[in-house]
């Protein structure tokens, strides 16, 4: 043999479907975190093209915070009816209404998503469940396995990691328990965008520049909206802006940017010097262990 | 293939507390333009938390709070860069002896090893140790990164000193081969440009050698043909053998034997994700379809062309134990290999009573199915097995299969 290499998109691609493939050969009930994120989109395309021609043997799951970006609804919907799936809800609201959450004094409601989840999926009894999560993402992400075993509280614990080594992925777990996984590993944000380009993935439009009216909060610009903004002192101006992730809208800030077409947004993040969550993420924001404290209790 | 033509160099790092190892990873991120404005940010933040006034580049690496309190690294950490010739994933693991294990880890996936030595200490039990683990593990390419050349005065002659003994070493355990590079992670030197102030080292800075030395070129690719089914996709009549090609070729047309059942039949279609092929090579994921209606399922291998596996229920490997429990003679395990997981007992441990967690020692199973094994050293991975506690499902032990 001489010389076949494979080009580094197709390599990260056979690596997410070779991990597809082993839930789907090891576990009962797996299900897909989908949040009409591009991350979760990526995963869902990676699952069609494992399982193809059928259909995927995952139903997907949406931890809906209530404050949901319009476009990205209407995305979720269309995906799930175009390819005959099925949603399973876990709504932040509900818990709100019923009185076992409270709102935050900040009004974002990214935190209060670990309950929800953890609950949904105790009754469902899913035993492996996709996240989109990328270890470029964050530092305490860059340590968790692809998969990774959580309790019945879905707490994640980083001194007992199993260790993983070469591509054998040890999913044994006890009644209760079950594994996170994350086919997006060893992605970067840049190799998600570049594959959505080759595969002419469609996203939702708040991805691509667009005129909203947004104010400034931590220095990041904000979607006005019911759930809290602007304040007093706030103003709200209209502007061109893209997302660069897509989350609770308290607490998902926009970016400037002209990049309305994929090769646009392609540019400009090879060229940008803050990374996705730094630029877009205030609950990152608030402390150097932020991530990793959310993730023990059970976070994405 | 479509995309782009820029390949992946997956590689890890070891070395011993205080060696400067994430001082080291810090500085090819920081030099290799990899560390953006916020994360710099957050580190001369809390470096100046610290007192520190320069900025800390370990921090960059240091991922949990346990590990920032006590300033230690206690995990694998993944790390992903690019320059333009290449991109990177680096499995950053720490050095201390107990956490053999983690190297292990790192080094199960990597193409190249750096073990780092200080050069004040030279080659000592930890450089030894992971010299080893490198060849445990095969690892096709070896730097030895001499670090902290600034603080023995940028000496050609200690460089020398310690290159030689790490020969020695590199002989003894079989290691292909290595290459040296003297380094000042914190000055910088020879890290991402050369050294002006070590003009009698003529060879190439550390990033310079990692973005050209060769990928995909080892055993696994020059391997005969192993395609472990992972599962069964049915559309229809038909049915897709679903799996990673992990080592050699694949054509339409071939004559293929499907194991342990030792049955054969032909490839009529190969399918890579949507696309159909005459001819798949690893580590493409597939599906191909069979002339013949045979009972195959996850956990069987289909092979092809010359130089079969060997089928066999007694395992003879070298293995490093994991797990903080030990392995005795006797113990019942699961034995999980490519995709197929079967029963096993521990039969003997080369004359030892146990093996304790970060031993690297010699085992024999018995298991309660036939394996279809291959050599480590011809392939990585149908090569290795991991031992798994069928209690509660911990990793116990890796296994690096010795046929002869």
């Amino acid at each position: 043999m001489s010389g076949f290499s494979l080009s580094h998109l197709d390599a990260l691609e056979s690596e997410a479907v070779h991990i597809f493939r082993e839930v789907a050969g090891e576990f009962e009930r797996p299900v897909i975190l989908f949040s009409g994120g591009k991350d979760s989109i990526v995963m869902l395309h990676l699952a069609l093209k494992a399982f193809a021609p059928a259909a995927i043997p995952f139903t997907l799951l949406h931890v809906d915070t209530g404050h949901n970006f319009p476009e990205v609804l209407d995305y979720r919907d269309r995906v799930v009816a175009a390819h005959g799936l099925r949603l399973h809800v876990a709504s932040v609201q509900d818990y709100i209404d019923r009185g076992v959450l409270r709102e935050r004094p900040d009004g974002t409601r990214n935190p209060l998503q670990t309950l929800p989840l953890t609950e949904k999926i105790q009754s469902e009894r899913f035993d492996a469940v996709f996240g989109g999560g990328r270890r470029d993402e964050e530092k305490a992400r860059a340590k968790e396995r692809v998969f990774s075993l959580r309790d019945e509280f879905s707490q994640w614990d980083p001194r007992r990691q199993r260790p993983e080594l070469w591509n054998l992925y040890n999913g044994r777990h006890a009644p209760g328990e079950h594994v996170r996984v994350f086919p997006l590993s060893n992605w970067t944000e840049l190799d998600v965008w570049q594959y959505i380009a080759r595969e002419r993935i469609e996203l939702p439009e708040i991805y691509y520049a667009h005129h909203r009216e947004v104010f400034q909060r931590g220095g990041m610009w904000l979607t006005a909206g019911e759930w809290g903004g602007p304040k007093d002192g706030e103003t709200v101006e209209k502007r061109r802006v893209r997302y660069r992730t897509v989350g609770d809208m308290s607490c998902t800030g926009a970016v400037d940017s002209d990049a309305d077409t994929i090769e646009k947004v392609i540019a400009e993040i090879a060229a940008s010097r803050l990374t996705e969550r730094g630029a877009t993420r205030a609950d990152d924001k608030l402390s150097e262990a932020a991530m990793e404290d959310r993730k023990r209790e059970g976070y994405f | 293939m479509t995309g782009t033509t820029i390949d992946t160099l997956r590689f890890a790092t070891a070395g011993s507390v205080d060696d400067g190892k994430s001082t080291l990873v810090g500085r090819l991120l920081h030099d290799s333009k990899s560390v953006l404005a916020d994360q710099l940010e957050a580190v001369e933040h809390a470096s100046r938390n610290r007192g520190q006034e320069a900025p800390d580049l370990a921090l960059l690496t240091d991922g949990l709070r346990a590990e920032r309190e006590q300033g230690i690294t206690i995990d694998v950490a993944y790390r992903y860069f690019a320059t333009p010739k290449r991109r990177f994933i680096l499995a950053d693991t720490p050095g201390h002896v107990q956490y053999t294990r983690n190297m292990v880890t790192g080094a199960s996936t990597a193409e190249l090893a750096i073990v780092l030595v200080d050069a004040r200490n030279g080659v000592v039990e930890q450089t030894r140790r992971h010299a080893a683990v490198a060849g445990l593990l095969r690892v096709p390419h070896v730097v030895l990164a001499v670090n902290k050349m600034d603080l023995v005065g940028y000496e050609e002659q200690v460089f020398e000193h310690i290159v030689e003994d790490f020969a020695g070493l590199a002989a003894e355990l079989k290691l292909p081969g290595f290459t040296p590079i003297p380094v000042s992670a914190l000055v910088g030197d020879n890290v991402v440009d050369r050294s002006a102030r070590m003009d009698w080292y003529a060879g190439p800075a550390l990033l310079e050698f990692l973005e050209n030395v060769p990928v995909g070129t080892g055993a696994d690719a020059e391997a005969p043909a192993r395609f472990p089914v992972q599962y069964v996709i049915r559309h229809g009549e038909v049915r897709y053998y679903a799996g990673q090609l992990v080592s050699g070729e694949l054509r339409v047309g071939d004559r293929v034997v499907v194991h342990p059942s030792g049955e054969t039949s032909e490839i009529t279609g190969i399918d890579a994700l949507g696309v159909p092929q005459e001819t798949a090579h690893a580590p493409q994921s597939i599906s191909v379809r069979l002339a013949d209606q045979r009972d195959i399922s996850r956990g069987d291998m289909i092979t092809a062309g010359t130089g079969s596996p060997m089928l066999t229920q007694d395992v003879r490997a070298a293995v490093c134990h994991l797990a903080d429990r030990p392995l005795r003679v006797g113990d019942r395990v699961l034995l999980r290999h490519t995709t197929r997981t079967v029963k096993a007992i521990v039969k003997d441990l080369g004359g030892a009573a146990e093996l304790t967690a970060n031993d690297l020692g010699r085992v024999t199973v018995r298991t309660a199915e036939p394996l279809a094994l291959d050599d480590y050293a011809v392939s990585r991975r149908t090569g290795a097995f991991i031992l798994i506690d069928p209690a509660d499902g911990a990793t116990l032990t890796a296994g690096m299969v010795e046929l002869s």
